[in-house]
């Protein structure tokens, strides 16, 4: 306890981040626990990186190399020829290949721009404003977090029936505008705006939907990015949730199942796709990650 | 003048705003909901479509539930008949129910503690090691359908690399059938599972970490916090409590909504019911045969006892550190 108590004393003046530095080394952290915590880290970091591994290393087999005894991890002589077989393999498809990337394009990016708008329009009057009602809307918002939307698949087939939307891009576009998780995140984020800002503009004579474009939305960046990736997720691996059936307007995901499902022969082409598939949102996540988990510091449930 | 602008509310209103008429609770209420006009027609899109598409369906949901209904007459009131049907003679859902609450008493808590436990001891490396392992964890979550892999690791024959590996240790001498043996579906599913479930939640508690105020730590080594472990439960865990309940939620919805990868895995339906969970029997139900009452009645007992966990579960949150 005695080093301890003199902790205080001879890093007065010192910059805070310089002597959280020392405290830890000074606080007890014995060899042994830190030695066994960061090989627990590492062995589970090997269980969650092998099979990513695996399917990349596959994608460059030779076909001999992918049915092989015994099988291996990594590749030995590494080769294009999966990507040229898949590349052939979409200039036979009934549908041209560029049609499924346009479907998924298309619904990717209209239901992102969409959702990010529409859930900080609604975020915003939750987060800074004082209304009758509002502690009931957003109570059923994080209620609607503790189920996952397979429970209203079947309503929701005929709803979009009844709205004339099934067998249409919008049978996946709107229903994806109003995924609860975005608008929960990005209200909680827009709480540490600071109020003198918003009362400023007020009194400059900004209206409220002024202020929400022109200071609130420039100011959540960090959460569009976290909004954008968790639909971007969503909606890139979507394969119509049954609700689109004509082939020209299926998805990227559903023909790529096509592939991987094809058996023996398509094996090669199947990891090839599933590289390029998976590659995409771990590239994005790669670019935004420290927005993102400025955005998760507010993510938390208040009492 | 100035005292009895003070006491009395209603004078102290600008005119413009006070009512005419003596007040009442509605008439305040709805003065209210005037003024903040701006607030609900900021809202309106979202919430139309929430309601449309969130809201809406649990109803009708509720609602059809105690009907039969093929979608193509109009649904018929049966009372009861959906849910005794479903507990007393539905074997297979009885399966299934058992199978979901074993992924969710399984693959829920591991997963948080894995989520919370891998956030912790990364929190502790330098910026850009914290920044790979992030990534190196959260990929199988975010790649999408890739968990197919497995499919590629269990494979049935030779070729595969767990069936390769044993093989060529001398462990088996026959491939094994993984996936169509039901002893193993199970296990592997956990298994993908937690692999996929570092999630949202995982990065919810790595955003956490790092909020916690430092000074905090100091504060506590002066007061005779010895060890890591101690720092843990006297600081950091009721520091982060709100990104523990939100982690929550979402670990322990995912858990029981196990159905893709055992879709994925195992086949549909998999060999004996061994990986049937109440979302692959609602998906039978719901879009194989038409019951849509029935199927409604699944949904029904598989959204209580979602929502019922996860009030259980933050109200058990609320007490940690105190």
């Amino acid at each position: 306890m005695k080093a301890v108590y003199e902790l205080p004393k001879k890093r007065s003046g010192r910059l805070l981040s310089l002597s959280l530095k020392r405290r830890r080394k000074r606080v007890n952290r014995s060899f042994m626990g830190t030695f066994s915590l960061f090989a627990l880290l590492a062995v589970f970091g090997a269980f969650m990186a092998l099979p990513l591994v695996y399917a990349i290393n596959n994608a460059f087999k030779p076909l001999d190399e992918i049915f092989m005894f015994p099988p291996t991890l990594f590749v030995r002589n590494p080769t294009w020829n999966n990507f040229s077989d898949l590349i052939n393999l979409l200039g036979q498809s009934w549908v041209p290949f560029s049609r499924y990337i346009f479907n998924t394009v298309f619904i990717t990016g209209i239901g992102i721009v969409g959702h990010v708008i529409l859930a900080s329009a609604a975020a915003y009057p939750l987060a800074k404003h004082r209304f009758p009602g509002k502690t009931f809307l957003f109570q059923v918002v994080v209620l609607s977090l503790m189920f996952t939307p397979v429970v209203t698949a079947t309503p929701n087939y005929m709803i979009l029936s009844w709205l004339g939307m099934i067998d249409t891009y919008w049978a996946v576009i709107i229903p994806a505008f109003a995924y609860s998780l975005g608008l929960y995140l990005m209200k909680q984020f827009m709480e540490q705006i600071p109020d003198a800002l918003l009362e400023a503009a007020k009194i400059d004579g900004a209206s409220e939907y002024r202020i929400f474009w022109s200071i609130v939305m420039p100011n959540v960046k960090p959460a569009w990015l976290t909004l954008i990736i968790l639909l971007f997720q969503i909606l890139w691996g979507t394969d119509g949730n049954g609700f689109i059936y004509s082939e020209q307007l299926k998805t990227l995901h559903y023909a790529s199942n096509q592939i991987i499902l094809g058996g023996i022969s398509r094996a090669g082409a199947g990891a090839a796709v599933a590289v390029i598939l998976m590659s995409v949102p771990i590239v994005l996540f790669l670019f935004s990650q420290s927005r993102i988990i400025e955005t998760m510091a507010t993510s938390g449930m208040k009492d | 003048m100035h005292n009895a602008g003070l006491q009395d509310p209603e004078t102290a209103m600008p005119a413009a705003v006070r009512p005419v008429k003596p007040q009442t609770w509605r008439s305040r209420k709805l003065a209210e909901i005037k003024a903040s006009k701006h607030s609900y027609i900021l809202l309106a899109p979202y919430m139309i479509l929430f309601t449309l598409f969130t809201v809406l369906p649990v109803v009708i949901s509720m609602i059809l539930s105690f009907t039969y209904f093929n979608m193509l007459e109009f649904p018929r009131f049966v009372g009861w008949d959906n849910y005794t049907r479903l507990f007393l003679e539905d074997d297979i859902f009885l399966i299934a129910l058992k199978n979901t609450l074993l992924f969710a008493a399984i693959t829920g808590p591991i997963s948080y503690l894995a989520c919370f436990l891998f956030a912790w001891v990364i929190n502790e490396l330098g910026p850009r090691m914290r920044a790979f392992m992030t990534l190196i964890f959260y990929a199988p979550s975010i790649s999408g359908n890739v968990y197919f892999i497995w499919l590629m690791i269990f494979s049935g024959d030779r070729y595969g690399i767990m069936n390769g590996m044993l093989i060529k240790l001398g462990i088996i001498l026959e491939p094994i059938q993984w996936l169509k043996t039901e002893a193993f579906i199970m296990p592997i599913i956990i298994l993908v599972q937690l692999w996929l479930s570092l999630g949202t939640g995982f990065l919810a508690f790595i955003a956490g970490l790092q909020t916690v105020d430092k000074t905090l730590y100091e504060a506590g080594a002066v007061d005779g916090v010895r060890n890591r472990w101690q720092e843990l439960w006297y600081i950091t865990l009721p520091s982060m409590r709100p990104q523990l309940m939100f982690g929550a939620v979402i670990q322990l919805t995912t858990s029981f909504a196990v159905a893709d990868v055992s879709i994925a895995l195992a086949g549909f339906p998999s060999v004996n019911y061994a990986a049937e969970t109440i979302v692959t029997h609602l998906i039978d139900f719901g879009t194989t045969r038409f019951e849509m009452g029935f199927a409604s009645a699944i949904a029904t007992v598989l959204f209580i006892l979602m929502v019922g966990t996860n009030l259980i579960v933050q109200k058990l949150l609320r007490k940690v550190g105190e």
